[in-house]
């Protein structure tokens, strides 16, 4: 370093950081979002993220291969000699899974039924983030009365029973009865509707912390525009958390569409396979004894709903360090390096504007929010942890 | 009686702690030892990562799973009967050991107060945990204490919750739960940090009378080499866990051996004491002009700002009716403590608060009702230093994209790669390697993180820089270095500065003049030298007289001094 | 230390909320006024937003100027926001309408089938909330270990599995194949004779049962409710568990648990007093919220066991395309729900200190 100086203000020569060995890149392959936490993942946690990603990954298959799994249409009523299927047949080698009241094959409705559901997942959730997020950027960043106003239409429809709302927008898009993918996009529209707010609140919430962080105020400062600002800060810093609420919402769009088809407000027969459907048909039968009808479709949701709820539920905990499964203290690998006790700490230094904008806002002093999802980033401990006050 | 020899309290011998982290295995202390004799405040001092907190902590095994331990500490009751090995420990022996023999006092006091039970009923419990049952001898126990920690009118307020106390008076009572259960040694971990200059003498004082009335112990932590002065008989010094030296206080301050400690000392700001900074040649750098004759950059007059209140509250008065000015490369210093309105006044110049009241002119733009595209133009010419170096940069963008921000808002340059040339030269300014461009912030330490922010805020050649506690998260030698480019570049590029800290030492060191403010208000308004060497306002000499100073022997006499000038005021 | 002599305080001081809660349960209240506002406007206009309810139900089945007359006659053919406001003013008089269908007023379905619906949403919750406490705080004593990984993959199988999944599998294995508990109904045809010598039926048949005061028929009752309560009750346990889990270990691993840690406090009291008061507060609010999707879960449910409820009315009425009572059951829902909430958010705040004082 270049600047000679007095006072003997020399302070200790620490070439810890010019060492750190940061042009050594993490592969490519591990930085991908999901392959990342599974290298972080532990013990149970780590059981519980490859089980789900096993689940979620055998139902898109099945759901991509469908017509080749499948011995039957999931309309088909009789084989290929034109002869009818009998109706309510037990598990045989003609129809492994048995037929239903109406004369369907069940496994083959089943398989059917999980290119249905991921369809229907994939129009809900793509819909949702992308009016959620627009929403939540623009409320959360402008404040005022359209936040108010926002805010307050999206609690009250978020406190409401998804499924009562779901069948609003069903009667409203196709007034109750389904057509062919006019069906499906019937479900995947009215489960957007229902899932909005959480997107909205979840990046609103999200906005409002980092506008008030030094980075978008020292952007503010500058004089950069409202759009670079949206742009370049908020929006990407704002939707890391996204990828947990999209898993979670997932599995709750299927929910949503089985409790639709239940109610009869689902996806006609004819139209598509729908596993909600399939299990109102087989109230009856399970009355008589009846169990393939309801067993099978009922397992596929159990089973997909599982799949895709315990990848978001892992990617929660690792999200959070406070649920996260610590590795156990092994053998030591590193040198003595910076710490603090607490490896999660936040930095101890009060930002006094903070203080001051906390006194403003409550004077009935500081609530410690509780917080269930965090910006924590699993990398970036381990960085700091390299480079943390070398000088 | 006691085992351990010298009849010392507690013994810790080569002490290794690591902790399992994502990258592996970290060693946070590597073979320390040192005694804790009876009766005597110990003073642990280091710089952040210096493991220092880790060693408190190890002390009564308040470790987190991941950490493994090797070495012993021994720790002998308060009777002397007894010898405990600590760190071989566990389950119910560890924890009536915890609190009786040795108990803990935090940094926070906000977060170490459970929210929803009452203050009394968390003294209670540690009395509780140690067997005490009796519900009118308990109260009373939880009465009495807080009595002697000073909480007045500690009958009624036994009853109130956490969140009905100041935070001065949030650290007495995490001290009162320490004292009550009456342990030989009390661990105080950085009690101070979180707290202002006046409320810190109070609870040093505090502190000392844990040693001199309940003859206990005290163990403190601290990075802060006034308070060291002001309270400790004995001095650990820690570096990157390790112990470089250790002796009394008089010998660590006035014939330090090791390098470190010296270079320690040497970096720590005193009043009275002018930053010089020579160029490469060795000569002195110095403004060319003279700030007074120069033209005024900022003018307030009367300036107000108001937060709204929430719920049907009344509105906060942040900043009330207060008028200054700043002159083209004058520094001028403004003090406070927390929630005097300091910053807020920092952010209305900056444009980030809105002026509710009075008049602001900041660089020839009236700022009250000021709309921003009026303002837009003006801003190439303001930088602004944030206080925290963890967050004053996007994690998701580079340190050039992130300096380069300013040039591409304001069309000097049209993208990152086409400003990439001068981002170099803007890092090697603030004297940091080139290379560094491609890093991402946390690949920075704190220090280099505020060096590359003084880079971007200095982008444009502003000519007026806002700088709001720049040095006030990190350790005194990082400090040092950088206050020393600061006061480089304010010579070089003759910028008009606002310079905001509640350090008094550090803004002596580069303000021409000084502001202090105090509830909104300012209550003193000159000459640094004057301010600082003939303080008129009772709260200015409160402020000066609470800082302690970085000698022992002069500390004595300046806490003779405030505890005169205390009496006087009251 | 010395013994001191103190004056024991009178305990009332502690009782006395501040002027500030009170602002709070106010403002609070009010919330409840905007709140269903929006809900019945949303659903006003959805439902009425591509038709009227008379073509929808009885289209096909009229000729179509017999259609137009009715439409008419129930003012169907005035512009929409006249019939919004017209819709309001009912509201405000507890008129939602008559149906379309048996022509009843949506009213007496309320009053008639609400009790129902209560009763096994009440049960429904005792289920939830003794399962997903109980479970949820061992599971977080036991925070990684086998039994933390068993419940925790129990409780996203209680979350996973359809409401009406469950009540069939319940039925198959309890009604039909092992035939010890009944597989439908709310009781036996023996006790709705007993029920109707009551001369004021509460419509609760808990309570109607003891009223009668004969045992036989208040074990019928609960052998009739066993079923679904359970499988609506451990529906929402699924999410109870994970709520009171993540919440305490939150708060186990906050500053003041160590602080108390760090004085000799046991890990049992700091796991059941100190972090668990604090961890209830966001566990109630949540909950509130739950309590009301329990609502939802009760229309599958009770269309699953034929429990004539509110939820089973409305896919009956949904069924019949009867949109005035599907509209004035979704109200009605949305007014419990807002209700609810409320009472939740007090019950918080009266848990948080910070709010009361």
């Amino acid at each position: 370093m270049t600047a000679a100086s007095t006072n003997n203000v020399t302070v200790p020569v620490d070439d810890r950081l010019d060492k750190l060995d940061i042009d050594k890149k993490t592969p490519l392959w591990r930085r991908i979002p999901i392959i990342k936490e599974l290298h972080v993942a532990v013990g149970w946690q780590k059981g519980m993220l490859i089980t789900g990603l096993v689940l979620t990954a055998f139902f898109l298959l099945v759901a991509i291969f469908a017509p080749m799994i499948a011995p039957y249409g999931y309309a088909q009523l009789k084989d290929s000699n034109g002869v009818s299927f009998p109706a309510q047949a037990a598990p045989s080698s003609e129809h492994v899974w048995g037929t239903t009241a109406g004369g369907y094959d069940v496994f083959s409705r089943v398989v059917w039924g999980a290119r249905t559901a991921v369809i229907a997942i994939v129009v809900a959730v793509l819909l949702s983030i992308f009016a959620g997020v627009l929403l939540g950027l623009v409320s959360g960043y402008f404040g005022g009365w359209i936040d108010r106003v926002l805010v307050m239409v999206a609690d009250a429809v978020y406190s409401f029973p998804s499924l009562l709302l779901a069948i609003l927008m069903a009667i409203m898009i196709s007034h109750g009865q389904s057509g062919l993918w006019s069906g499906i996009f019937a479900s995947g529209i009215s489960i957007t509707v229902v899932y909005i707010p959480q997107y909205f609140r979840t990046i609103r919430a999200e906005v409002i912390r980092i506008k008030e962080s030094a980075y978008v105020e020292s952007a503010r400062v500058v004089g950069a525009s409202t759009w670079r600002i949206m742009t370049k800060h908020l929006f990407k810093n704002s939707t890391r958390t996204l990828p947990v609420i999209l898993t979670l919402n997932s599995s709750e769009a299927i929910l949503t569409l089985a409790g639709l088809g239940f109610l009869g407000f689902g996806i006609e027969p004819t139209a598509a396979a729908e596993w909600g459907y399939d299990l109102n048909r087989s109230v009856s039968d399970v009355t008589a004894g009846i169990w393939w009808t309801a067993v099978f479709p009922g397992i596929a949701i159990v089973l997909i709903v599982l799949g895709i709820t315990l990848v978001g539920e892992s990617l929660n905990d690792l999200a959070d360090p406070r649920l996260r499964t610590r590795k156990s203290a092994g053998e030591v690998v590193g040198a003595i390096e910076d710490t603090s006790v607490d490896p999660n700490g936040k930095p101890g230094a009060r930002n006094e504007v903070m203080a001051e904008l906390a006194a403003a806002r409550n004077p009935m002093g500081a609530l410690d929010d509780p917080v269930t999802v965090t910006d924590y980033d699993p990398s970036f401990i381990a960085s700091e942890w390299g480079s943390k006050e070398g000088e | 009686m006691s085992e351990i020899g010298n009849g010392n309290l507690a013994e810790i011998k080569d002490l290794s702690v690591s902790f399992m982290t994502d990258a592996g295995s970290i060693k946070a202390i590597d073979g320390i030892s040192f005694e804790i004799p009876r009766k005597k405040v110990i003073g642990v001092v280091g710089e952040s990562g210096s493991g220092k907190s880790v060693t408190a902590r190890s002390i009564i095994k308040l470790l987190p799973e991941t950490a493994t331990t090797s070495g012993v500490i021994y720790l002998s009751n308060r009777a002397g009967s007894e010898k405990l090995d600590v760190l071989s420990l566990s389950g119910e022996q560890l924890r009536e050991m915890r609190g009786s023999e040795a108990a803990m006092v935090f940094q926070e006091p906000n977060s170490v107060l459970n929210p929803v039970y009452t203050i009394g009923w968390q003294i209670e419990e540690g009395l509780r945990a140690h067997g005490m049952k009796d519900k009118k001898e308990l109260r009373a126990k939880a009465v009495d204490i807080l009595k002697k920690v000073g909480i007045p009118d500690a009958e009624t307020r036994v009853d109130y919750y956490p969140h009905q106390f100041s935070g001065g008076q949030k650290q007495r009572i995490v001290i009162a739960m320490a004292l009550v259960l009456n342990p030989g040694l009390i661990l105080a971990d950085e009690p101070t940090t979180a707290l202002d200059v006046t409320v810190q003498a109070e609870i040093l004082d505090l502190l000392r009378l844990a040693r001199d009335e309940f003859n206990a112990s005290v163990l403190i932590i601290t990075h802060n080499m006034g308070v060291i002065a002001d309270i400790a008989d004995e001095v650990v010094v820690m570096y990157r866990g390790h112990v470089v030296e250790q002796g009394d206080v008089e010998q660590i301050f006035y014939s330090p051996k090791d390098d470190y400690t010296k270079r320690l000392l040497g970096a720590v700001p005193r009043i009275g004491q002018r930053l010089v900074v020579r160029d490469d040649e060795g000569k002195v750098i110095e403004r060319k002009k003279d700030w007074r004759e120069q033209p005024v950059a900022v003018e307030a007059k009367g300036l107000t700002i108001t937060y709204p209140g929430h719920l049907m509250q009344p509105d906060f008065t942040a900043v009330d009716g207060i008028d200054f000015t700043i002159h083209r490369s004058e520094v001028l210093g403004l003090v406070g403590e927390s929630g005097s309105g300091k910053s807020t006044t920092g952010r209305a110049i900056a444009g980030l608060q809105k002026v509710s009241g009075g008049s602001l002119n900041v660089l020839g733009i009236e700022m009250n009702g000021v709309r921003e595209r009026t303002f837009k133009p003006k801003r190439a010419d303001i930088g602004f230093v944030f206080q925290d170096p963890g967050s004053s940069f996007n994690p998701l963008m580079t340190i050039a994209e992130n300096v380069a921000e300013p040039l591409i808002v304001h069309g000097k340059y049209s993208s990152v790669a086409d400003a990439r040339h001068y981002v170099g030269d803007l890092l090697e300014m603030v004297q940091l390697p080139r290379a560094y461009m491609k890093r991402f912030p946390h690949e920075l330490s704190g220090g280099q993180r505020q060096r590359a922010s003084l880079a971007r805020a200095l982008a444009l050649k502003p000519s007026l820089l806002i700088a709001d506690e720049p040095t006030s998260a990190l350790d005194v030698s990082v400090q040092a270095k950088v206050l020393e480019l600061f006061k480089k570049l304010q010579v070089d590029i003759g910028f008009a500065c606002l310079f905001i800290t509640h350090d008094l030492a550090v803004v002596d060191m580069l303000a021409d003049r000084i502001m202090v403010m105090h509830k909104g208000k300012i209550v003193e308004h000159g000459e640094a030298d004057q301010i600082m060497q003939h303080p008129q306002n009772p709260y200015t000499q409160k402020l000066l007289a609470s800082l302690p100073v970085p000698d022992p022997r002069e500390q004595r006499e300046h806490r003779e001094h405030l505890h005169e000038l205390l009496a006087a005021q009251q | 230390m010395t013994q001191s002599a103190t004056v024991a305080q009178p305990k009332a001081k502690r009782n006395k909320l501040s002027s500030g809660f009170f602002r709070f349960v106010l403002t609070r209240f009010l919330l409840i006024i905007p709140t269903v506002f929006i809900l019945v406007t949303i659903v006003f206009f959805v439902m009425r937003a591509t038709g009227d309810p008379i073509s929808a139900a009885l289209g096909g089945r009229l000729t179509p100027e017999e259609l137009q007359k009715r439409i008419h006659a129930a003012g169907y053919d005035r512009p929409l926001i006249v019939q919004y406001l017209d819709y309001l003013g009912g509201l405000l008089h507890g008129d939602l309408g008559t149906t379309l269908t048996d022509n009843q007023k949506v009213i007496t379905i309320l009053t008639r089938y609400g009790a129902a619906t209560f009763e096994l949403a009440f049960l429904a919750l005792i289920v939830a909330l003794v399962v997903g406490i109980g479970l949820g705080r061992i599971a977080a004593r036991r925070r990684d270990r086998a039994a933390d990984a068993g419940i925790r993959t129990f409780a996203i199988l209680c979350y996973a599995t359809p409401v009406f999944f469950l009540g069939l599998i319940l039925k198959l294995i309890f009604a039909i194949w092992l035939n010890v508990l009944p597989a439908s109904g709310r009781s036996s045809l023996g006790s709705e004779m007993e029920f109707s010598r009551l001369v004021s039926p509460t419509g609760f048949y808990i309570i109607d049962a003891l009223q009668l005061g004969d045992m036989n028929v208040l074990v019928d009752v609960l052998r009739h409710a066993v079923l679904p309560a359970l499988a609506l009750g451990l529906l929402t346990a699924g999410v109870f568990i994970r709520l009171v889990r993540t919440n305490v270990i939150s708060t186990y691993t906050s500053g003041y648990i160590e602080a108390a840690r760090s004085r000799g406090v046991s890990e049992k009291r700091l796991l059941n007093k100190h972090a668990w008061k604090p961890a209830l507060i966001p566990i109630i609010t949540v909950m509130g919220m739950q309590i009301a999707l329990m609502l939802a879960g009760a229309v599958l449910t009770e269309t699953t066991f034929e429990w004539k409820g509110l939820g089973f009315m409305l896919s009956q009425y949904l069924k019949a395309r009867d949109f005035v009572a599907v509209q004035g059951i979704v109200i009605l829902i949305a007014i419990i729900v807002a209700v609810v909430n409320f009472i939740v958010d007090v019950i918080a705040a009266l848990v948080d200190p910070r709010v009361r004082y």
